[in-house]
Order: structure tokens, then sequence, then C-alpha cells
């Protein structure tokens, strides 16, 4: 709804605010008076009205333009394809070059994936009132500047694509592991979302090796959405799940994009890399024939495009599988620096901890973990797991766990950048 | 709509006979797509003078209003229909001159 009020009145701020207070409209009547037949409909006209109330409040100098624009904007009722161009619009308007990386993608989730900024601040770790700033700051330089509202020329488009990417991996990552502690722990309209967006994406762009990679990356993550969550709402971890219930399409169809893009024999970027790792997670039939060796290899592979110190703890999970905890506990310290206000950060050094016996560490590490988490059935997860522990510390005096083979920070590799 | 675009320099050299004669077919260029609408190259900071009218008796202060590593050492003024339009025009701008540039939007009151 905000990209068709976009396009209509050309101006994201008065998209937003329209769409806004049509929506609290709709909460007021609709208890007393009953749902409208039509609830999109009646949300489009209501939003409409609003917005051009707002243009004639704000008496702007090009108001009569805008109007002259409004009133005989007589486009028939928009179709399906026409909403998914407006989208595939914002989408490019909201990642412009101009603007800063941290602005396009702050810009992307509160424009078309309709995020809160608090929501947005905790994806990004750092405060509300800089998050709020960053996304004033961009919509305004929209507006001064005039950054186009339209899809790029097909000669600017692979350029400008890589930033679209990245914001829509933010997006699709967002949803998959919801932030919030009142949020559903699985946001699956924002999954669903960012794949269909990158679907679009990659309709224009069907060439373009990433955009297959960011593509098969979601499916493969996607595919195994239902059986993440228990139904007590806990994380299940990727060696727990179900297998059977995972999306067979989704998985086949995530493998298949895999494999179009090995056979292109183009050197692969990170979406790719990261898809590759996924296909591997993915083959066996039990997680225990997960080939460890080979998810190493592609971290390393992954390491050398981008040196972020969270593709190094995602690495050392696959470590500890191959030379144990100790080594990879290693490797996980040197990160703390960097990544010491991460929740899987502590997440991983917990499990590591549990498993070398260590038990008290793990448990403060735990906590770590559970007090910066954002999501609801992570949170729980952690709690059980500390909870283990702490029975077992007063059962055993602290003796070491058997390694169930479980891996608490299985599923924290999902939740890259 | 209209972009200021700034040429940023920070040496006191002036452009070379083949920059001038790229900024020149650069013009044209612009002139000839309708861009276009004044530009200029300035002399060095060091010519510059300010000055303070507001008072009874006008000051003036001799050299630039601040000084700066980098300074402005000429300008376009081009009609655009969106930035992306003025981004382009002034990557080509920033060619031309082999300098960088800034592209700032006119405020639209």
């Amino acid at each position: 709804m905000v990209a068709s009020l976009t396009r209509r009145f050309g101006d994201l701020d008065i998209a937003e605010e329209a769409a806004a207070e049509a929506f609290a409209t709709a909460l007021q009547r609709w208890p007393a008076d009953g749902v409208p037949p039509s609830p999109g409909a009646w949300l489009t006209t209501t939003a409409n009205r609003k917005a051009i109330d707002r243009l004639r409040r704000e008496n702007k100098r090009d108001d009569k333009h805008k109007e002259a624009r409004i009133l005989y904007d007589d486009d028939p009722p928009e179709s399906l394809g026409a909403i998914e161009d407006d989208r595939l619009r914002l989408i490019f308007t909201c990642c412009h070059p101009a603007l800063t990386m941290e602005a396009r993608v702050a810009l992307t989730l509160r424009m078309v994936g309709g995020l809160t900024v608090p929501q947005i601040a905790r994806a990004f770790l750092v405060q509300e009132y800089t998050m709020g700033k960053r996304i004033t700051r961009a919509k305004a330089k929209i507006k001064a500047a005039r950054i186009p509202y339209r899809v790029p020329s097909a000669q600017d488009l692979p350029a400008r694509v890589s930033g679209v990417l990245a914001v829509l991996f933010l997006v699709f990552n967002e949803g998959y592991l919801a932030t919030g502690p009142d949020t559903d722990p699985v946001r699956h309209e924002l999954t669903a979302e960012a794949i269909r967006l990158t679907r679009l994406v990659r309709a224009f762009l069907p060439e373009d090796g990433e955009v297959a990679g960011l593509l098969a990356l979601m499916l493969l993550i996607e595919a195994r959405r239902t059986v993440r969550v228990s139904a007590s709402g806990e994380l299940v971890t990727l060696d727990e799940q179900d297998r059977g219930a995972w999306d067979a399409a989704l998985i086949a169809e995530g493998h298949r994009l895999v494999r179009e893009r090995l056979a292109a024999g183009v050197v692969p970027g990170r979406y790719e890399i990261l898809a590759a790792i996924n296909a591997v997670h993915t083959s066996g039939r039990d997680a225990r024939d997960t080939d460890w060796s080979q998810v190493v290899a592609l971290y390393d592979q992954l390491a050398s495009l981008d040196p972020s110190p969270i593709i190094a703890l995602n690495r050392a999970v696959a470590v500890a599988e191959i030379h144990g905890p100790e080594v990879a506990l290693a490797i996980v310290d040197r990160l703390e620096e960097k990544l010491a206000g991460y929740h899987a950060y502590h997440a991983t050094r917990a499990d590591m901890l549990r498993r070398l016996g260590r038990s008290q560490e793990s448990c403060a590490a735990y906590d770590h973990a559970i007090e910066l988490a954002g999501n609801t059935a992570e949170t729980a997860h952690l709690t059980r797991r500390r909870g283990q522990l702490l029975r077992l510390g007063n059962a055993a005096s602290g003796a070491p766990e058997a390694d169930a083979g479980g891996s608490t920070t299985s599923t924290h590799r999902e939740k890259l950048i | 709509m209209q972009y200021l675009v700034s040429v940023i320099h920070d040496k006191l050299d002036l452009a070379t006979p083949a920059e001038m004669a790229a900024i020149d077919a650069f013009n044209d260029r612009l002139q000839t797509e309708g861009y276009w609408v004044f530009a200029g190259g300035l002399a060095s900071p060091n010519a510059a003078t300010v000055i303070d009218g507001r008072g009874e008796e006008a000051l003036f202060t001799d050299g630039p209003f601040v000084e700066t590593k980098e300074y402005l050492a000429g300008f376009w003024i081009m009609e655009a229909p969106d930035l992306d339009v003025a981004l382009k025009l002034a990557a080509d701008g920033s060619k031309a001159c082999n300098r960088r540039v800034e592209v700032r939007p006119f405020l639209v009151v």
C-alpha cells in the first residue's frame, strides 16, 4: 500500500503517514461498524483520502499540480503486476547509491518491509534514536535531491542490484529470526516477502549469479521454517529437526539453483557461497551425515571475500565439529572485542564450554546470550539449555556432560550479517 | 530541478589544456542536451575577500571565509529531471575536469 501511495503522491512521508492513518481509522471503526466487505480496497481508498487531505493541509506551492495529478489519475484498479512494479520501484528508490548503505537498509525495512524503528534498530545493534534519525535523514534526502522513484535503466541495473540484495537478505533474516519480546519468533510475512521480491529481481536479472545465490539461500532456509520452532515455541536446532518435515519442493529448487551456479563456472559471490553451505546442510538424510570439512572450506572461501567476525564465528562452529570444541573455542574467544554485544557469540561460547564440561563458565555465557537474544524462540531454547546445565551441575557437581552431538549454535549460522 | 555541481580541488594548479578541452566538450554537450544553466571556473581562494555588511560599516577581510585543504575550484549549475540524471552528468563532468565533484540540489521553495 505504501508503495502504490508513493507512486501516486511521489512522497514517502505522505504515503507512509496516510497508510498509518488509514489503519488507525480501521481500528477505530471496524470493531463498531463491522469489517467492510473488501477490507483491502477500503484501506486503500481511506489512505488515498488521508493523503489528499494532508496535501491540502500542507498548502505547498506545488499543491495544485499534485492535486491535478490525483484528480486526473484515472488508472484502472491496480492489477497484481502493477503492485509488484510499485514495490520494485520503491526498493530501488530506498536502495539508491546516493544514500549510505545503512540508510538504504533501514529505509527498505521501514518502507517496504513495514518494520518498526525499534525492530530495525535491534537488527543493527544501534539505538532507536539513531535509527529514527537515519531514516528521517534518508527520506529528507530522497525528497530534497529528487531521488527518482523508478527501476533503473537496464544499463544501470546490475550495479544497483547488490545493494538491493543486501537489503532483501536483511529483511529475510528479520523474518527468520524476528526480534522483539512480543513478536512471533518467525515472521513468515517477512521471509515470504523477501523471497517474493528476490524472485522479482531475478525475473529482471536471470543471469546474475548473486541474485540466484540469494534466492537459493532463502529457499533452503525457508524450507526448514515450519520445524524450526517447536509446538511449545522453542527453537529446534538443525541437528534436532525432523528432516522429513522440511519443504521438499523448496529444498529441490534451492539445490537446483546452487547446481546451476556451480555449472556456470563463475567465481561465486557471498550469497552463492552461503547457498552452497546451506545446500551441504540440507543434503544429508541425517545431521550426522553433514560434510563439515566442505562447510569449513566454504566458510574459508567466504572469509576471503568478507573478513567479518560473524563469518569467523560461524566458521568456528563448523571447526568444532571436525577438530572439537577446544580448538573452536580458541577461535571464538579471539572475536570477543568485536562481538561482545552479539548474542550468538555468547550462545556459541556457551555451547562449546558446555561440551568441554566447563559448566560454570557455560552458564555465565548462556546468561549473556539470553540477555542479548531478541528472538523469543531463541530465548526459550537458551533458557532450557542453561536449565539443563544447572540441573546437571546440581546432580553431578559440575561433572562434564557428555556431548549429545547437539550444537546449540547450529541455527545461529543462519543469521549472518 | 537545478543541481549545483561543485568541483573540489586541493592544489593551486589550473586545468591543463587537455582538461580545458574536455571541459569545453562537456559544456557543449550540456548545452546541446538542454542541461546547461551556468558554469564557471574560480580563481584561487587566495584571491577571495570576505565581506560583512551587517554592521554600520562593511568589514572587509582578505582570504576565504574558512581555510581548508580542499576548496571550490569551479562549478556547474545543471537542470536535470532527477538525481539519477544529475549524478550521471556529474560523473562525466568529474571525468572531464579530472577532479572530484559534489552534487547538491537547490532548495525547492
